[in-house]
């Protein structure tokens, strides 16, 4: 992987730095590295040529020549070029007065659109309140019907299918009057993946989309997907003129190139982002957060938006009272430890934060395992313990270690890293700024 | 190169002296006259399902080279070039190098005109798919035991469907197929349809449990039975997770203590729509367990599958077999110079 595109940039024009100004030669090394960074994030090769013609136009601009740091001014022109290229600002998916209104799927064979559709209902179900049905016209892939079945069930949406017996129009169809008479606000209408380039199934999804009329028709894409994206992108708008965009898989580390030329090629804005296993890890999508990942300049917008949906409001105000007057538990702490741990791994939050992101830091094992054994350790004490850990004396530990599976020497460490974190919230509250890097290492 | 399915696996059939398998026993005779009997056809129809498919692909890229190729090898050549390749997703640093190299040979006189241009190219990216280690599929054990494992959404499944059919319908081996995908909904009900049409035995487990108890089982199982060949799934899984990349490391070694020296063959899944990411998968799948060979699927799309070329260069995997579509018989033994031809024709 390279390193993030960024630095690199920095490191490019660093030199310039010593003489204040940037020139015309400077620039040109720097798309150079652009144009490659791109190209290693699968943006499409055409694209990237457009698109560092657009810098270099607005990086000669008056505004960067003579300017103090140059690399950073570049960083910035190109943060902002890409947000450009990929919509300028988030876009909501509308679905018009009609109700139920349609939402179609379409995508390749394994784009993720039976997992995507699944998690559009949620979002829609969670968020909006609206009351959401699944139509299972994958009547090709084995067992997809059952798949939808699973995950549509999960999502807390009704499915309807009829098995693979009837075609998918038939089926579309006969859903759409089944959602209508349920007054269901939405329908989402899964479909077999299917290869642009074949005529048949095109000419099916196609049929599929005039029966149901949809308000939004989103193409499912692999954020993983080279250079042919736009091949892909441009034959399905061609033919069933999708609307928007669900970018899927983007929990892997590939930079999204793709997404970036399909908003180029095709002017259909990305409109959600789907990442992972479970069913709310789907995003609305946000093109400037899409172009710092792509820049490798961390997506700190994200993390706080993390934060704020995972962390309870009245728990934070009970953990605040709780610091103030010095009463946070080991029981506090294991809650808190559990929260952040519902946002993710610990690595992809560190993933997030702005020059963490191509940082040795961030690429770090976090040892999760060590997360593991400290809320095993925790769970092993009475709540007596965990309330006042100085009373745990040497049998206790023993029976704490055995109990959790680790050490003697394990449970001294956590109580004595405890005895120290509430030392330092002690400092916190107090006002004072402790120096965390001695503390850290009278943890070790 | 493989080029045939009877190079690509390694059997027990002819042990040393090839005229072995003739001497063999009336069946087995029978047996291989047939397959030499249907062979040619069977590859006459294979391949210009393969040339047809592949035909759509060109036509993007073979627009761009077959504008150089008439032309004089300057500038504007090496450019077109380049960007042939990296539409190809051969990704930058290889089409550097290759592009280099051409552009140093015609400098050096050795080439002159598109056509050799073309040829050299075409020789160049499939030194490039060659790697030093084994680009065959070694049978020979009792059971031999392959893994599959890769991406969400590569493929897996189908693959396993359309080499369960090979092994099982085509070659006569007894196959047993594990079911090593508990996590995904309905991923057992889509391989129990595949093993189905290729009437060979599926072991299951529970949904959710443990996936290497479930391989443990389908290799007892083939014991028992005396199967030929064990086909193990996986669930699909992003390298980027380690924890997954653990579960992955750990089912190896469930098979590794039941047999010494298994898994025999170990295959990754890559979608050819895949782009620069894919050397990563095969990077990262290759820390979890030793990848010993690439299926590239879904070569019947526009994708060129180009990522392959990076991943044989730099991590030294082959390429072992392709899709081409969805029916059975769309598994093909990958052959470098056809991969190279269709990337460059």
């Amino acid at each position: 992987m390279f390193d993030s595109l960024a630095d690199k940039l920095q490191a490019t024009l660093a030199d310039v730095r010593s003489r204040g100004t940037l020139r015309e030669q400077d620039i040109d090394v720097a798309l150079r590295e652009i144009r490659l960074a791109l190209l290693e994030a699968d943006v499409n090769f055409k694209v990237v040529r457009s698109f560092t013609a657009d810098v270099r136009e607005r990086a000669l601009g008056a505004n960067v020549i003579g300017q103090l740091n140059p690399g950073h001014q570049v960083v910035k022109i190109v943060a902002e070029a890409l947000t450009d290229l990929m919509g300028g600002t988030a876009q909501e998916l509308t679905l018009g007065s009609r109700r139920p209104a349609v939402v179609l799927m379409a995508g390749l064979q394994g784009s993720g659109k039976t997992t995507a559709a699944a998690k559009l209902a949620r979002l829609l179900k969670e968020q909006d309140g609206l009351s959401v049905g699944l139509a299972a016209c994958d009547v090709r892939r084995p067992a997809a019907v059952e798949q939808l079945v699973a995950v549509g069930e999960q999502a807390g949406a009704t499915v309807y299918e009829q098995g693979v017996e009837k075609g998918a129009v038939e089926t579309a169809k006969w859903a759409l009057q089944r959602a209508h008479s349920d007054a269901r606000d939405v329908l989402i209408v899964d479909t077999s993946g299917r290869l642009h380039v074949d005529a048949e199934l095109m000419a099916e999804l196609v049929a599929v989309r005039k029966a149901v009329k949809p308000h939004a028709v989103l193409l499912v894409l692999d954020a993983m997907t080279g250079q042919d994206a736009v091949a892909v992108a441009s034959a399905f708008a061609e033919q069933v003129a999708f609307d928007g965009v669900i970018v899927s898989k983007l929990d892997g580390d590939a930079r999204g190139g793709a997404a970036l030329s399909v908003k180029a090629v095709t002017d259909r804005p990305i409109l959600f982002s789907s990442t992972g296993e479970k069913l709310d890890a789907f995003e609305r999508f946000h093109p400037e957060r899409m172009a710092r990942r792509i820049l490798g300049m961390g997506d700190v917008l994200s993390l706080v938006e993390k934060v704020e949906r995972e962390v309870d409001e009245t728990d934070a105000v009970e953990l605040e009272r709780k610091l103030r007057r010095n009463e946070f538990t080991l029981d506090d702490f294991l809650s808190q430890l559990k929260q952040v741990r519902r946002m993710g791994s610990l690595g992809s939050l560190l993933g997030m934060i702005p020059g963490l992101a191509g940082n040795r830091l961030a690429k770090m094992d976090v040892d999760e395992g060590e997360l593991d054994r400290v809320q095993a350790i925790i769970l092993s004490m009475t709540p007596g313990e965990r309330r006042r850990p100085e009373i745990v004396n040497g049998s206790r530990r023993r029976r704490i270690a055995q109990g959790s599976g680790t050490s003697v020497h394990a449970v001294n460490q956590l109580i004595k890293q405890f005895g120290q974190m509430q030392k330092l919230m002690r400092g916190l509250v107090a006002g004072k700024m402790p120096d965390l890097g001695a503390l850290m290492r009278q943890a070790r | 190169m493989a080029r045939d399915w009877d190079d690509l696996f390694i059997r027990d059939l002819p042990p040393a002296d090839p005229d072995a398998a003739h001497g063999a026993g009336g069946g087995e005779a029978a047996s291989a006259a047939n397959a030499a009997v249907s062979a040619p056809a069977d590859s006459r129809r294979v391949f210009r399902r393969l040339r047809e498919n592949l035909t759509r692909t060109r036509q993007a890229l073979g627009a761009e080279i077959q504008a150089t190729l008439f032309e004089r090898l300057d500038e504007h050549t090496w450019e077109r070039l380049e960007e042939a390749l990296i539409a190809a997703d051969v990704g930058a640093p290889t089409t550097a190098a290759v592009v280099e190299r051409l552009e140093r040979e015609a400098a050096g006189g050795e080439l002159e005109g598109g056509e050799q241009l073309t040829a050299r190219l075409a020789e160049l990216l499939a030194e490039l798919a060659h790697t030093d280690a084994p680009d065959t599929i070694d049978l020979r054990s009792r059971p031999a035991v392959i893994l599959v494992c890769g991406v969400n959404g590569t493929g897996k499944t189908t693959t396993i469907g359309k080499l369960a059919w090979r092994l099982g319908r085509e070659l006569g081996l007894r196959v047993v197929v594990a079911a090593g995908d508990t996590f995904r909904a309905a991923a057992v009900e889509q391989l129990e349809r595949w093993t189905q049409r290729a009437d060979v035995e599926l072991v299951k487990g529970a949904r959710g449990s443990d996936p290497g108890a479930v391989a443990f089982d389908a290799i007892g199982a083939a014991r028992a039975r005396g199967a030929d060949v064990v086909v193990v799934d996986t669930a699909g899984r992003l390298h980027t997770q380690d924890h997954l990349m653990a579960e992955l490391a750990k089912v190896r070694r469930v098979i590794a203590k039941q047999i010494p020296g298994a898994p025999h063959e170990t295959l990754l899944t890559i979608d050819a729509t895949t782009g620069h990411n894919g050397v990563r998968q095969a990077k990262l799948f290759s820390q979890a367990t030793p990848v010993s060979g690439i299926v590239l699927t879904k070569l019947d799309g526009t994708a060129k599958g180009g990522v392959a070329l990076p991943i044989a260069s730099e991590l030294g995997i082959p390429v072992k077999l392709i899709g081409v579509g969805e029916a059975l018989e769309d598994l093909r033994p990958f052959d470098a110079a056809e991969f190279a031809r269709a990337l460059v024709s």
